[in-house]
C-alpha cells in the first residue's frame, strides 16, 4: 500500500467519499434486483450501478491516477462513455423481450395498456 | 492519515462490491423467467467491471484497467445476443 | 475536404480515444488519426443519414438538466429500496405517451436520457403513431409523466434535430 501514502489528504477524501458513494449505490442497486417483486421494477434497479455508481467509481480512478502518475489519467472516461451509451441499449432490449413474452404468455400480471402492441389497434 | 482513509473507503468499495455480485448471481440462479437471469447477467458483468477498477485502484497498476474494458465489451456484447434471442427466438436474422 | 473526412466529428472522436488509450506522443497521435480517418471512410461507405445538430447551447444545457435528474432519481429509486418501497407504498406501473418526435437520432437520444435515469424504463415505441410505452417505477397519483417528458426532454430535443 506504499502508493496510497503519497496521497495527500485533501485528494484522499473527495476520493474516498466517491467511492463509498459509488460502490453503495451499485450494491443498493443490486439489492433492489434481489428484494423487488416484479421484473419491470427490476429493471429500473440495475441502473441504479450503471448510471451514478459507475461514474463515482470512474471519477475516484480518474483522480487517483492523475496524482500517482502525475499527469492527467482520462483512459477511465472511455469506461464511463461506452457505459453510458450501451446500458440504455441492453435496459431496452431487454424491456422488449420481456413485453414481448409476456404479452405472447398472456400473463396476468400485464396491465390493459401494454397488452396490445403499440399502433396496431390504436384509434 | 491519507492512507487509512484510502485503504478505508477501498476495502468499504470492494467488500459491497463483491456483496454485489453476490447478489446478482442469486437473480441468475433464482430466476424465475430467463429474462430475470440476463438481467443478473448484465448486473454481475457491470459489477465485476467495477470491482477490477477498484481493484487496479488498490494495486496501482493498469493491468486490471486493460481486463475492465475487455469484461465491458463483452458484458454488452453478451447481454444484447441474450435480450435478442430471447426477442425472436434466433441471434442473427 | 468532405471526401477525404466524411465524417469530421467522428474521426475527432475515434483520435482523441485513441489518445486517451495510450500514451500521448507525436507517433501516436499519427497512427490514431491515420485509424480515424479509414473508420471515417469506413462510415462513410455505409451512408448513413446525416445528423444535423441545430443547436448546439440547447444541447449542452439539456445534458446539465438530464445529469441532475439521473442524480435526483438515483436518490429517490435508492430511498425506495432502503424503505422497501416507502412502507409498501410505492406501486409502480405503465405509461402510454404520444411524442411528437420523428428524428431517428432525437429518439435515440430521448432513449438513452429515459434509460439512464433510474425512475424510468423505455419499452416501447412505435415509429408511425409516435406512441411510447413507458414503465415507471414510482407512479404517484397526480404526477403528470407524460407533460413532464414532453416539455423537460422532448421539446428541447424537437428543436436540437428538428
Amino acid at each position: 500500500m506504499s502508493h496510497l501514502e503519497t496521497v495527500p489528504l485533501w485528494l484522499a477524501i473527495p476520493v474516498g467519499l466517491l467511492l463509498v458513494l459509488g460502490s453503495g449505490l451499485t450494491l443498493l442497486g443490486t439489492i433492489g434486483l434481489v428484494q423487488l417483486k416484479s421484473f419491470y421494477d427490476r429493471l429500473h434497479a440495475p441502473t441504479l450501478g450503471t448510471g451514478w455508481g459507475m461514474a463515482a467509481i470512474v471519477l475516484a480512478s480518474i483522480l487517483l491516477f492523475s496524482w500517482l502518475e502525475g499527469r492527467p489519467s482520462l483512459h477511465e472516461a472511455v469506461i464511463a462513455v461506452f457505459v453510458m451509451i450501451t446500458t440504455p441499449v441492453t435496459m431496452m432490449m431487454l424491456g422488449r423481450a420481456a413485453l414481448h413474452r409476456d404479452r405472447k404468455e398472456n400473463a396476468p400480471e400485464l396491465p390493459e395498456i401494454a397488452r396490445r402492441t403499440l399502433g396496431e389497434d390504436t384509434p | 492519515m491519507s492512507a487509512a482513509i484510502l485503504f478505508a473507503a477501498l476495502s468499504f468499495a470492494q467488500i459491497s462490491l463483491a456483496l454485489a455480485a453476490g447478489c446478482a448471481c442469486y437473480r441468475i440462479i433464482r430466476g424465475p423467467r430467463a429474462q430475470d437471469r440476463v438481467i443478473g447477467v448484465d448486473t454481475l458483468y457491470v459489477t465485476a467491471m467495477l470491482l477490477f477498477l477498484v481493484t487496479g485502484m488498490r494495486t496501482n497498476s493498469s493491468f486490471f484497467f486493460e481486463a475492465a474494458m475487455v469484461i465491458g465489451v463483452l458484458g454488452f456484447v453478451a447481454t444484447v445476443a441474450m435480450a435478442k434471442f430471447l426477442l425472436r427466438g434466433e441471434v442473427i436474422e | 475536404m468532405s471526401r477525404f473526412f466524411p465524417h469530421p466529428l467522428l474521426s475527432l472522436a475515434l483520435t482523441a480515444m485513441w489518445l486517451l488509450l495510450t500514451r500521448f506522443s507525436l507517433g501516436n497521435l499519427l497512427l490514431g488519426a491515420a485509424i480515424a480517418l479509414i473508420a471515417g471512410w469506413a462510415m462513410g461507405a455505409l451512408h448513413p443519414r446525416r445528423v444535423r445538430l441545430r443547436r448546439w447551447d440547447l444541447l449542452a444545457k439539456l445534458l446539465c438538466i438530464v445529469t441532475w435528474d439521473i442524480l435526483k432519481s438515483n436518490a429517490t429509486v435508492a430511498w425506495a429500496i432502503l424503505t422497501n418501497g416507502r412502507g409498501g407504498k410505492r406501486r409502480s406501473g405503465f405509461v402510454c405517451i404520444p411524442l411528437e418526435l420523428r428524428s431517428i437520432n432525437g429518439l435515440a437520444l430521448l432513449a438513452i436520457i429515459l434509460t439512464a435515469t433510474p425512475g424510468t424504463a423505455w419499452l416501447e415505441h412505435d415509429q408511425d403513431s409516435g406512441l411510447l410505452l413507458l414503465h415507471v417505477f414510482d407512479l404517484r397519483d397526480g404526477d403528470d409523466w407524460s407533460g413532464l417528458i414532453r416539455n423537460r426532454y422532448e421539446a428541447p430535443l424537437l428543436e436540437i434535430f428538428g
